[in-house]
């Protein structure tokens, strides 16, 4: 190849048109590639929540039949965005929920509730879409009318109803509150981590 | 259209009306009809797509909101930019920024007078055709100049300046580029153009020699340089000068320049289509003229369309020239190249006046060689990516 200036002239028309035509068929071959987004929150094949892992910290969610009443939550809350009444009956020495409130505006999702939670009755949900109007309806009341506290039964849980409720909030406690294995995770899932 | 407007002054359509105003009248009419009924629907389409196959070639959906699959997208952007706020800044000049976006428009409006759409459908077919179209188009430089003169601020001088050197630099080698097939035809009239070519490939000006088909190549290079498209979209690089000479402009005005933009791709299109792909040429298949002339017209706007699309996809591969390239492409390169075929093909007029059939196959032959290369090489980008395959254009 000669280096003068007309070599170099018709090398660079060469060239051009070379590197274009190129260019231009790696375009070409994107446009039938599938693209990569994805049209949340309309148009998704499953729901974004669905894809989340168990231990996603979304907004938070109380099964009131196994609350215990404990008041650990409403303690561990570095926020105070939850409020819970629960008077003691005179006559039958029970524990009356009467309210239990979850300022979602307030919350964090520290998770620091959930953790000391003993049955897994607050315990983050996948849910992560809490835009609203105002920030009183931000507020969730869990407790419609006064109910009765649970009570941790000594040989396993005996009412049909709240068997599984309970199997899903220890499972929760047991994975939410264990520190996750690092031995056991991938390198690519310690380096997200 | 003159002819037509003749028979029916002569069959005393419009007895006792002076025929000079009729034909103000008509004239009128018939502009309205096509910026109407044409140019205005086609830009918003011509946007939309672009912003489809742009987002497509990069993996992306686009708009796919506004109507079925997005089309009505423009509409929604056209009804925002008419909503806001048309502000013209204190220091500006206030009548020529009031004008510059009409100066930008009409350059790009008055183009479509010597468009053959088919063989009777077009507005003038003026004996200078072509050479108004170059100078009708040379107008939109006033304008974009006018623009980033009157913004007084320094990206938008930039820009227009820019634009100057710019659409003056290629006017040059976009003349030569129109020279040949002029040359061959014997006529600068847009529809005598068209009747020197056939509608079989080998009787277009593209695959009539080598000089001519290479001539096609500068001529759209030209062309998008004097359009503004990227990768000669330096007036308005939005890197370098935030929006060039539409930098202060908002609203309504904003959204003409726009306009003009992207309608003069379709123009762009129709310009290589008249010249080197045969206009609307369709054989002869039908005695209805309506019918005739409705397949000119889809042949010739498909052929007209596709030089668009073209521009879109140049758009989503090539990155922005510097200013000095542009010069040196324009000079050292496009000049030379555009001289070599204007003198090719008058030479080869002095050897085959009726021209060479072989030559002419050959070519045809060739451009479909190279149409094989280039979708081998994409099947070849494919199956090294190996990607995921969607090739419904819906989404």
């Amino acid at each position: 190849m000669t280096s003068n200036g007309v070599g170099r002239y018709f090398r660079n028309i060469k060239e051009a048109v070379a590197t274009i035509f190129e260019g231009m068929s790696v375009t070409f071959s994107h446009l039938v590639r599938k693209p990569y987004t994805i049209q949340y929150p309309d148009r998704v094949p499953v729901r974004v929540q669905d894809t989340l892992p168990f231990r996603y910290r979304g907004i938070l969610e109380v099964d009131l039949e196994i609350c215990t009443g404990c008041l650990a939550c409403e303690r561990a809350c570095p926020i105070d965005c939850i409020v819970i009444e629960a008077p003691k009956d005179p006559q039958t020495k029970e524990m009356i929920l009467k309210r239990f409130d979850i300022d979602i505006a307030k919350c964090m999702y520290c998770g620091l509730c959930s953790e000391v939670c003993p049955t897994g009755s607050i315990h983050h949900t996948r849910e992560f879409e809490g835009a609203d109007f105002s920030l009183e309806s931000m507020v969730r009341r869990f407790v419609k009318e006064p109910v009765v506290a649970y009570k941790v039964k000594k040989d396993g849980e005996p009412d049909p109803r709240i068997a599984p409720i309970l199997e899903r909030g220890l499972r929760y406690i047991e994975e939410f509150a264990q520190p996750v294995d690092m031995k056991k995770v991938s390198p690519a899932e310690k380096t997200a981590a | 259209m003159q002819a037509f407007v003749d028979r029916l002054i002569t069959d005393g359509w419009f007895s006792g009306i002076p025929v000079e105003l009729v034909y103000v009248l008509v004239m009128f009419l018939f502009g309205a009809i096509v910026v109407f009924a044409f140019v205005m629907p086609l830009v918003p389409l011509t946007v939309w797509l672009e912003r489809r196959v742009w987002s497509r070639i990069q993996s992306r959906v686009g708009p796919n909101r506004v109507g079925p699959q997005g089309v009505l997208q423009g509409i929604a952007d056209g009804i925002k930019n008419l909503l806001k706020e048309d502000i013209i800044p204190d220091a500006a000049d206030r009548p020529l920024f009031a004008f510059a976006p009409y100066l930008v428009v009409w350059g790009f409006v008055a183009t479509f007078v010597v468009i053959p759409f088919s063989s009777a459908l077009i507005i003038a077919d003026l004996n200078v055709g072509i050479l108004y179209l170059t100078a009708v188009t040379a107008l939109v430089v006033v304008g974009v100049l006018m623009a980033g003169w009157a913004s007084n601020n320094k990206w938008s001088l930039i820009g227009g300046i820019r634009s100057a050197a710019q659409i003056v630099s290629y006017e040059i080698p976009a003349g030569l580029a129109i020279l040949p097939p002029v040359l061959l035809a014997g006529t600068l009239s847009m529809q005598g153009i068209i009747h020197a070519q056939g509608w079989a490939p080998w009787d277009w000006f593209l695959f009539y020699n080598p000089f001519t088909f290479v001539s096609a190549v500068v001529f759209y290079v030209a062309a998008l340089a004097e359009g503004n498209r990227t990768p000669f979209d330096l007036p308005e690089a939005e890197s370098e000068l935030v929006a060039g000479f539409a930098t202060e402009y908002s609203g309504m005005r904003f959204a003409l320049f726009f306009l003009a933009e992207w309608g003069n791709l379709y123009v762009i299109g129709a310009v290589v289509a008249t010249l080197f792909l045969g206009g609307w040429q369709v054989p002869v298949w039908t005695d209805n003229v309506v019918l005739l002339n409705l397949s000119q017209f889809v042949v010739f706007f498909l052929k007209a369309y596709f030089w668009a699309f073209v521009a879109m996809w140049i758009r989503a591969t090539l990155p922005r020239v510097r200013v000095d390239q542009l010069m040196s492409l324009c000079w050292k390169y496009l000049v030379p190249i555009g001289f070599t075929n204007l003198i090719g093909t008058a030479v080869w007029m002095v050897i085959w006046p009726q021209g060479n059939r072989v030559v002419q196959f050959g070519m045809c032959l060739l451009a479909l060689a190279i149409l094989v290369q280039f979708f081998r090489r994409v099947r070849f980008h494919l199956r090294r990516a190996k990607p995921e395959l969607y090739y419904s254009p819906a989404i």
